[in-house]
């Protein structure tokens, strides 16, 4: 037992410290001296000063460096030459905290301080690390360069002999890749639990499977769903890839906190909201922080206002070679990759710009051989100034066109997909400021001069707008006035618009079509080929129809409509309980719908549609989140021989029909099989436990029915049992009134 | 063919049965009444009042003679089923969940609900079928349910050799019905999933079960192999087994009690749903109740089925030809096959 205080003696003093051997604490507690140093910088490159202007030198400098972290006059030391008189061109500079002394290292670093001094900014641990003699060798050593590693085939979805789509589903925690099957259950392809932590996307060509994690993003491909890419971005939320797959945006709503030594982000990332990622090196290329939309950032109780952010924010044009940004109200900053430096190094200066939108697709400008893309943007009315839509040619920064428009209180900018139009839809205001209709404001950009056509008289707001996809045609939803206290959402009506025909190859002028009013329809999804499309009521409590519709119906033509560019035919309606959302499969052969638990918790699922709305599978599963088609790459065909497939038609068709039918006999065959194997096995199931139980009752002396069987048993004797039944009539009903 | 509404419960039925003849309906509601309706024409034969609080269960034994009830005024009474007289009552500690005869009609089981202090008991009791004659107080065999979760079902098996329990945990268990020994336990449905219904087959030589985790499995008496298992999209309280030759099973349920006034009747998928029994296929709905449903109950002749709602109506529907005639190919080709 150790000796407590009160046992010790105070005669008996220790006095043995000579002889204990403390080297192993000395060892442990001993000052690190690099640790203790990193609150040191060191500034080079500063002018060579005399002892008289020393002084004047620190405090200039001390300005600058307590804009970045708390030191004093006296913790700046600038050493002299040997002879005192003539400072050595640098100093150090002792701060609170390593952190402020990182700080002004980022901050401060190559700052110039007049013409001749550009300071350098390091802290004297990197000197130590890297400076000392020794320390970096010498002679370049060119770097291994790894051996080449066969990767996985990306695109080998694309080689199915049926050529059927895949796409992914996230139900549960589960995520699954399946080939869809036009009839019959999806075949599963992969299925991992925990795949991702929020939802799942595909690159835009289908080349990747993109999950999120707390972490960061992961890319998944090949038919092994190997892992291929990582971009670790801490609480990352969403992702955004670039047209061509090269490059990957990711944002996270918090800044970003980078500490030193990440192998992967460096201080640079430190504080920022977005990066932007090479997805080839899997390296941050830039980072950028979120720009807050002006206004207040609070309400009037002192609340602070969430903000919506602009997803995404960075806008690529259709070839990635630039990527956009805009500063809301001030202008446009346009950055060119693979190195994202800022085009010709100043953002666009747009006063009052409040949206903009890439052309979808290499425009083709009348007479114009170069190589450009085209930005749209509009600022509204500033002052007397009207508000302005215009298009301007990057990387010239020429404006194409521009339009001055009046009483404006919104616009939206929709491009058609081949960059052959982009369509202004401007919601107008009367001089009270009470909104009353909406114009559609439609720039030609293939024709000479970029004419603007207008297609105005549309009553009411237009709530929602979508070009046919490699088309002329449009649709558009409009919708009443919102009853104010009214839980339902006012009616809408549908309208469809197609050019007129004219002689040769121009667009005639837009032309209304048809108006179906009384709907309650708020989305459109067109197919991605053209020509058919879905018009439908998603997020909707009472309703949720489905509408499926063709532009250019083979059957009788309304004599109305006999100098229009499209047969309008409605082919189907569905419904669907609870719809959230809608996905053409890339061929446009299939719509599936689905109704996603991260909205309501209600017959959550999905349906299978072919392109006319025949119901061709549905499946409820609990807990469904997601539903997505897996992309194609663009067609490899050239028109020649794509013109070849379609004169050929009934011969593939042809094909692909006895293959179908070999496959629908076979399955056939599976099932009955399966379900005579059932039967059978059954059967005799049945007979040897009702032969066991017949054995047993006898063997304990018991008749061969039970009392309950017994009791079912008609008596032969007794014939057919009678049975009588009462009926009461009321003939007549009779009230009288006694005195 | 319409159905036939039985309206005469105010509350929500828990238990409807048929008489071992298939000419009698016996349904068992919250509102503290037992009713007993002819199936043919849906009349009203009779109501067995006494009962002091909710009823959960009755049952009838193979003579139509005697009428076993239990509610919860821990309860389990003895009625004349011609006349309506109490015969006989035994009192509980806890509310009695469930009472089964055997297929003899010469044993009575009881399951008692376990609460706060209480274990879960199963007692079985030697019956006189003579209505006259006076019944034991003591039963021949008592099990206290300690080591097993909470019991919701029981019965009792073919030739009175075993007792099966359903537990709150999604298990079933097999006990020797002479000695009360807990033989084997099998982990059929899902993990906390409780087992809602066990409803046997003609013979008892196998059992259907329904669980909260929306599936209804066929069980074999003697093995608890699950033999059959029918998914549906909804927690399932109930499930039945049509008598041969038609291979059928129905299941009734329905979201939650409590969750459904936040629903439409769509939703809540209100629906007795058919299954063959051997395809594990769904072949039909039959709508109809506003409410989930309570309990299905096939006649013994296969003539019609009934089911009792929370919406507190019985609906009894009989069978169309086609219901007897529809087969799948395998099983006509089989029929011909037998044939010739």
């Amino acid at each position: 037992m150790a000796p407590s205080f009160e046992q010790l003696d105070p005669e008996d003093d220790y006095d043995g410290e000579e002889e204990i051997d403390f080297s192993d604490l000395r060892e442990q507690y001993e000052v690190r001296m690099e640790e203790g140093l990193d609150t040191f910088i060191v500034i080079d490159g500063l002018p060579k000063v005399t002892p008289s202007q020393k002084d004047k030198l620190v405090k200039f400098l001390l300005r600058k460096l307590t804009s970045v972290g708390r030191t004093k006059e006296e913790n700046v030391f600038m050493p002299m030459n040997e002879a005192g008189e003539e400072s050595e061109g640098f100093a150090f500079v002792e701060y609170e905290s390593p952190a402020q002394a990182a700080a002004a290292v980022k901050a401060l670093h190559g700052t110039a301080l007049d013409k001749r001094h550009t300071i350098a900014v390091n802290k004297l641990t990197d000197i130590e690390r890297y400076g000392r003699e020794g320390r970096i060798e010498e002679t370049y050593n060119p770097p291994q360069i790894a051996a080449f590693e066969e990767k996985e085939h990306l695109r080998w979805w694309l080689g199915d002999a049926e050529g059927r789509d895949q796409f992914v589903m996230y139900r549960g925690d589960n995520v699954g890749v399946f080939w869809n099957e036009s009839a019959g259950a999806p075949e599963q392809v992969v299925d991992r639990m925990h795949w991702t932590e929020s939802f799942v996307q595909w690159s835009p060509k289908g080349t990747y499977l993109t999950s999120m994690h707390t972490q960061g993003v992961q890319l998944w491909g090949g038919p092994n769903w190997s892992r291929h890419k990582r971009f670790m971005h801490p609480g990352v939320n969403l992702v955004d890839f670039s047209p061509d797959e090269r490059f990957i945006t990711t944002w996270s709503h918090r800044p970003m906190e980078v500490e030193e030594g990440n192998p992967v982000l460096s201080l640079e990332e430190d504080g920022k909201n977005y990066i932007i990622w090479d997805v080839a090196t899997a390296k941050p290329i830039r980072s950028f922080v979120t720009l807050d939309l002006p206004g207040p950032t609070q309400d009037e109780e002192g609340n602070p206002i969430k903000k919506k952010i602009q997803w995404p924010a960075f806008k690529w044009s259709s070839d990635a070679k630039y990527v956009a940004r805009m500063t809301q109200g001030q202008g446009i900053s346009v950055y060119e990759l693979p190195r994202m430096n800022l085009m010709d190094k100043q953002s666009i200066k747009i006063e009052g710009v409040m949206d903009f939108e890439w052309c979808p697709a290499p425009p083709q400008r009348d007479n114009i051989r170069e190589y450009e893309q085209l930005l749209c943007y509009w600022t509204p009315e500033m002052g007397s100034n009207p508000a302005k839509v215009g298009l301007m040619s990057i990387p010239t920064k020429n404006i194409v066109r521009t339009r001055n428009l009046f009483n404006v209180s919104d616009a939206k900018l929709h491009w058609q997909s081949e960059s052959a139009f982009v369509c202004v839809k401007v919601d107008r205001h009367s001089k009270s400021k009470k909104t009353t209709g909406t114009n559609l404001e439609i720039f030609r950009v293939r024709e000479k001069g970029v004419p603007v056509e207008v297609v105005d008289n549309i009553p009411n707001t237009v709530i929602n707008f979508a070009w046919e996809p490699k088309g002329d045609r449009f649709i558009l939803i409009t919708a009443g006035e919102v009853t104010q206290g009214v839980a339902v959402p006012p009616k809408t009506s549908v309208s469809f618009y197609c050019p007129e025909k004219v002689k040769g190859n121009a667009v005639g002028n837009f032309k209304l079509i048809r108006t179906v009013d009384k709907k309650n329809n708020n989305a459109i999804h067109w197919s991605p080929a053209g020509r058919f499309v879905v018009v439908a009521t998603v997020l909707n409590q009472q309703s949720f129809d489905l509408d499926f519709w063709d532009f250019d119906f083979e059957g009788e033509r309304d004599e109305k409509d006999k100098d229009l560019t499209a047969n309008l035919q409605l082919m189907g309606t569905a419904d669907h309980y609870g719809v959230t959302d809608i996905d053409w499969d890339p061929s446009g052969r299939f719509v599936a719908t689905s109704a996603s638990v991260w909205k309501h918790r209600m017959e959550n699922g999905y349906h299978l549609y072919n392109f006319s709305g025949t119901l061709l599978r549905e499946e409820p599963i609990e807990a469904f989140k997601q539903w997505s088609w897996r992309p194609r790459p663009e067609r490899l065909l050239s028109k020649e021989e794509m013109k070849n497939v379609r004169k050929n038609l009934r011969e593939y068709s042809r094909q692909f029909e006895e293959i179908d039918q070999a496959k629908k006999s076979s399955a056939n065959k599976a099932v009955v099989e399966e379900r005579r194997r059932q039967l059978e096995e059954w059967l005799a199931w049945r007979e040897r436990t009702q032969a066991d139980l017949l054995e047993e009752r006898r063997e304990l002396g018991l008749p061969d029915l039970s009392e309950e069987r017994e009791a079912l048993v008609v008596d032969e004797a007794e014939g057919e049992k009678v049975v009588e039944e009462m009926f009461e009539e009321i003939l007549e009903e009779h009230e009288e009134v006694v005195e | 063919m319409r159905p036939i509404l039985l309206q005469g419960h105010e509350r929500a039925l828990t238990q409807v049965k048929f008489s071992k003849e298939g000419d009698l309906i016996f349904s068992v509601s919250k509102d503290h009444l037992v009713c007993a309706w002819y199936s043919a024409n849906g009349e009203r034969f009779g109501a067995y009042k006494g009962h002091q609080g909710a009823l959960w269960t009755v049952d009838v034994d193979p003579s139509t003679t005697l009428l076993a009830t239990g509610a919860a005024d821990s309860t389990m009474r003895l009625w004349e089923v011609r006349t309506g007289k109490l015969l006989k009552t035994w009192d509980y500690p806890t509310a009695v969940k469930r009472v089964e005869f055997s297929e003899d009609g010469k044993q009575l089981l009881a399951l008692t609900e376990k609460r706060t202090g209480h274990l879960s008991n199963i007692y079985v009791y030697d019956i006189n079928p003579d209505p006259e004659a006076s019944q034991t107080e003591e039963p021949s065999l008592r099990i206290t349910v300690d080591e097993l979760p909470r019991v919701t079902v029981a019965g009792i098996s073919c030739l009175s050799k075993y007792i099966v329990t359903g537990h709150e945990d999604g298990s079933i268990s097999q006990w020797d019905a002479k000695t009360g020994e807990l033989i084997h336990t099998a982990f059929s449905h899902d993990e906390n999933q409780l087992v809602s219904d066990l409803q046997w087959s003609a013979d008892r030589t196998y059992f259907i079960t329904s669980s909260k985790d929306k599936t209804a499995k066929l069980h074999d008496t003697s093995s608890l192999e699950v033999l059959k298992t029918y998914v549906a999209d909804t927690p399932l309280n109930s499930a039945a087994i049509t008598p041969e030759p038609t291979q059928y099973v129905i299941l009734g349920g329905g979201q939650a009690a409590m969750d459904v006034t936040t629903t439409s009747a769509r939703q809540g998928k209100f629906e007795a749903r058919f299954y063959h029994k051997v395809f594990e296929e769904e072949i039909g709905r039959v709508r109809g109740h506003f409410g989930p449903l309570n309990y299905v109950a096939v006649s013994p002749t296969g003539h019609c089925y009934c089911s009792g709602g929370e919406d507190g109506y019985v609906r009894v529907h009989h069978f169309d030809p086609p219901y007897f005639d529809f087969k799948f190919e395998v099983e006509r080709e089989r029929e011909q096959g037998l044939r010739f």
